[in-house]
């Protein structure tokens, strides 16, 4: 009896995907757990795990088409072959969706102690000692030497199906899988239809790994206004049309939602973090002997999730059909990460209990995460207050849009020595400029200017800041 | 507080001399970064070495060649009986065998510029260690390997010291033969010895805690040693405790559970080994350790949770196997110097050095069935092996596990005797992934007992 695999439910507010790579072809035989597909969302790049073991019969999408939740995207033959005792197995496929998207998040980190093998002499910080591996999931067959190639290269040799006697997986195999000189498919029409550079050609995977062309461009989703209709610009010149990326319209569509919806308040502060950036020069060795890169914005979030703790309004969502506040217990900020493919925000758990180096330590992991591509849904949702640090870039000021559902976002620009009065003395001191916008129907201009200024004696008094160092 | 004292800069500070360390260390020399190694006993070889697989691999050819001279009386021959001088045999071992291989890697670590210093090392953070030695010195490193091995666990809930009472370590030493030894233990360890003992004139009474010689390991395999153990034994108790010992009058006395007492001249403890990682400061480093066992714990580059400290070998974990520490050793050397290792074998093999040999690599038919497998299995009887005709051997079985889908070879087992070298192939099919088939079509001299895996790949194809 064939079963079919659909899209799982890939958590709140997620309700499509965009399908990057398929990791399988017709007629393959893989394994539970093996990587079936690579789908985009809002949020992250997933793989999607094979629910169960057994023979792939159809494949009903295509990389590049969006899908909704619950769409069919496989189906399996009866897994006569995968004879491996498999728990989703025996669950109908409905039931096995839950557990999948459970999976998707698992899946999609697991691999990343390996796949540090990016130069090791730092090796990833806290690499976490190697779980044992799933019962059923044998060893790759691959010699000594291809496996050491496979490292090299960066292909993670489950991904890659192996064309030698036994179904070895080959030298000729790993170079494919990595994109190398793509030649002689070895695979044949098998390996043909798997898009060679998958999932494969993973770790060193270069931050400008721009998502696979992205498709025929789709509407953005209105939100009750119709924009009135764009005149025509061919009349006074030539234009060029260039779709979307998934990424891109999902930002469009977060950000025309916010600023639409929620009336925005702006409010300017300044902090003088001359005591704080002498602080932070002093110990970036020693964080950094403790494999650490000491930055501002980890002690922007430690300030910030102090602050939020006297002022909770602030780590809050508005719910306007119950006409009720909900405010969160607790402290999960997001900070906005730059990525060539556009902004993504991470976020960090339970701020408000972790010291400052704990906090350098895990943004670090997670911006390289991001950067490279792999972050996972978990490391993108749930975030309750976000703070935006354009410092390195410049400017003097920024106002940015709320991430909504959130309700304050913070700003923080470049910050500048300025000659600053100081008991009627003029003294160079550091200033850092912010700015606070919040959501007008949670909060007035006071409770904003009580807030920032918070956060602003947070940062001018660091003994506060730093218990840990 | 101490004035003077000594602080050295490495890149690499290796804790622990046994084969582990030296690997790590000799492969860090050769990548060109500044190594040393910190020992307890200022030496390279580790327990391998001084008080394990080369020691006890030395008088076990003794006894292999003490009980080839007793068969020989079947074929005509007769040498008479074996007068043995103890203190010749441990001379021999001692110089010839463990001195000479413990000059040459001194010798090695000179020539590649690795350090050896003596002294009991201890973490004091991430990137210094504390060597308490015949001065107090301090060396701070970019990395650490930890590779401080195991030693013999004592027997739970008994405390006699004393002299009659031997770890491995001890009987290695082979301070007399006693007339009675009792050895606790069934593992690799207590047959390896007991074989000894026995053949060197004990009467050797083994005490198994489980049902089964060799825990864990293929009964098929273990039958053929179970029953030349029971004749070159006085006895050997399975399934029973040993619950007390008292030294008297010169003697040992042992309560075996529902045996009653029984005495003995000395006792044997082989009840496992433990991981050294206690005392080490570990505490004041990033590194975490098991909560079983107190291993620490690595991952696949052989990393542990602190950035700074790698750890290899008997310390990490089962199997506590020179040969895989070796290869840890030297993945731990080339992932901090960058290089894309992951220690990613699939066989590692294990020998059990007793008469006959024991040795298995890759999957068990048990443990191939516990995955799901569809396996083949095929069991090849020596009894239809020209070689082990011609040297009276009958009782030796190569049994092969292949996974049926894809041909490949998994695992296979192997008894008789030289098993420990005719494992070795085996070991390369299963980690180059090879078919039955390949084992099959390759030619294997003639008479040798590596037909015998050749024999049993053809008999799948069949």
């Amino acid at each position: 009896m064939p079963r079919q695999f659909t899209l799982p439910d890939l958590g709140e507010g997620l309700t499509e995907a965009e399908i990057v790579a398929v990791l399988v072809h017709e007629g393959e035989v893989v394994r539970e757990d093996a990587p079936l597909l690579e789908v985009e969302t809002d949020k992250a790049q997933v793989e999607i795990p094979s629910p169960i073991g057994g023979r792939v019969e159809k494949i009903h999408v295509t990389p590049g088409q969006t899908v909704k939740v619950g769409a069919v995207l496989v189906t399996f033959a009866d897994g006569a072959t995968a004879s491996a005792p498999s728990r989703a197995a025996a669950a109908t496929p409905t039931a096995g969706v839950a557990p999948a998207a459970a999976r998707s998040s698992r899946v999609a980190e697991a691999p990343t102690a390996p796949r540090a093998s990016a130069p090791a002499g730092r090796p990833a910080p806290a690499a976490p000692a190697r779980e044992a591996a799933p019962a059923g999931a044998g060893p790759v067959p691959a010699t000594p030497a291809t496996r050491r190639l496979a490292r090299e290269l960066g292909v993670d040799l489950r991904t890659v199906r192996g064309t030698g006697p036994g179904g070895r997986v080959l030298d000729t195999d790993v170079q494919a899988a990595a994109g190398a000189p793509a030649g002689a498919a070895p695979g044949g029409p098998a390996a043909a239809s798997a898009p060679a550079p998958t999932a494969a050609a993973r770790p060193p995977r270069p931050a400008t790994r721009e998502a696979a062309p992205p498709g025929p461009a789709k509407p953005l989703a209105t939100i009750g206004l119709e924009p009135p209709p764009l005149p025509r610009f061919e009349q006074w010149g030539a234009v060029e049309r260039v779709p979307l990326s998934h990424l891109r319209r999902t930002i469009a569509e977060r950000m025309t939602l916010s600023a639409t919806l929620i009336p925005h308040v702006t409010h300017f502060d300044r902090a003088d973090i001359t005591d704080l950036d002498a602080i932070i020069t002093r110990n970036l060795e020693r964080a950094r002997e403790r494999g650490v890169t000491l930055t501002l914005t980890a002690f922007l979030l430690r300030a910030a999730a102090l602050a939020l703790r006297a002022h909770p309004h602030f780590n809050a969502s508005l719910d306007p059909a119950a006409g009720e506040m909900i405010l969160k217990r607790y402290c999960h900020l997001g900070v906005a990460v730059a990525t060539p493919r556009g902004l993504i925000v991470p976020v960090l758990r339970d701020v408000d209990a972790k010291p400052v180096l704990e906090i350098g330590r895990e943004l670090g992991a997670l911006a390289q995460r991001v950067r490279e591509g792999r972050a996972t849904l978990e490391d993108l949702r749930g975030g309750t207050f976000t703070i935006t640090n354009i410092g390195a870039l410049g400017g003097t000021g920024a106002i940015p849009i709320i991430n909504y559902p959130e309700v304050a976002i913070l700003g923080v620009s470049r910050a500048r020595p300025q000659a600053v009065v100081r008991q009627g003395q003029i003294v160079p001191r550091l200033l850092l400029p912010l700015t606070l916008t919040f959501d007008h129907r949670v909060a007035d201009g006071a409770d904003g200017a009580r807030f920032a200024s918070e956060i602003v004696s947070l940062l001018e008094a660091p003994e506060r800041l730093v218990g840990d160092l | 507080m101490v004035m003077g004292e000594l602080v050295d800069e490495v890149d690499v500070a290796v804790v622990g001399g046994g084969p582990g360390g030296y690997s790590a260390a000799f492969r860090c020399a050769e990548l060109g970064l500044e190594t040393v190694v910190i020992d307890a006993d200022g030496r390279l070889g580790g327990a391998c070495l001084f008080e394990g697989c080369i020691p006890s691999k030395a008088l076990l050819h003794v006894a292999a060649v003490v009980s080839e001279a007793e068969r020989a009386r079947e074929w005509g021959v007769d040498f008479g009986e074996p007068r043995i001088s103890l203190d010749q045999l441990r001379k021999w071992k001692q110089e010839r065998v463990v001195g000479k291989l413990a000059r040459g890697l001194a010798s090695v670590a000179k020539g590649k510029g690795v350090t050896v210093i003596g002294g009991r090392a201890v973490f004091e953070d991430s990137t210094t260690l504390r060597i308490e030695g015949e001065s107090l010195q301090k060396v701070r490193f970019k990395h650490a390997i930890v590779a401080t091995g195991s030693a013999p666990a004592p027997l739970p809930g008994i405390e006699l010291r004393s002299d009659r009472v031997m770890d491995s370590t001890a009987a290695l030493e082979l301070p007399e033969i006693p007339e009675r030894l009792l050895v606790i233990g069934g593992g690799y360890i207590g047959l390896e010895l007991g074989t000894v003992y026995a053949t060197l004139g004990s009467r050797v009474t083994l005490v198994e805690m489980t049902e089964g010689l060799l825990p864990g390991v293929d009964r098929d395999l273990v039958q053929p040693l179970q029953r030349r153990v029971e004749k070159l034994f006085a006895a050997v108790h399975l399934g029973t405790k040993v619950t007390a010992l008292r030294e008297a009058g010169g003697h040992v006395e042992a309560t075996l559970e529902g045996q009653g007492a029984e005495t003995f001249d000395r006792v044997l403890v082989a009840v496992g080994r433990r991981a050294r990682s206690r005392g080490l400061g570990l505490e004041a480093t990033g590194a975490r350790l098991t909560e079983r066992g107190a291993f620490v714990q690595i991952d696949e580059r052989c990393r542990t949770h602190d950035p700074h400290l790698y750890a290899v070998g008997d310390v990490t974990g089962e199997p506590m196997l020179a040969h895989r520490a070796m290869r840890q050793g030297k993945v731990a050397a080339a992932a901090l110097a960058g290089q894309p290792a992951a220690f990613d074998n699939v066989a590692v093999p294990a020998v059990v050095f007793t008469d006959p040999e024991i040795a298995w690599c890759g999957l068990s038919e048990a443990q191939a069935k516990s995955q799901g497998m569809e396996t083949k299995v095929a069991k090849f009887q020596w009894a239809a092996s020209g070689r082990a005709a011609t040297i009276g051997r009958a009782d030796g079985l190569t049994k092969l596990v292949a996974d049926a889908a894809s041909g490949r070879v998994v695992g296979v087992g192997i008894v008789g005797p030289g098993a420990g070298e005719l494992i070795a192939e085996a070991t390369l099919a299963v980690e180059t992934a090879a078919l039955v088939e390949d084992l099959a079509a390759t030619i294997h001299a003639h008479p040798t007992l590596s037909e015998s895996l050749m024999e049993a790949a053809e008999s799948l194809l069949a």
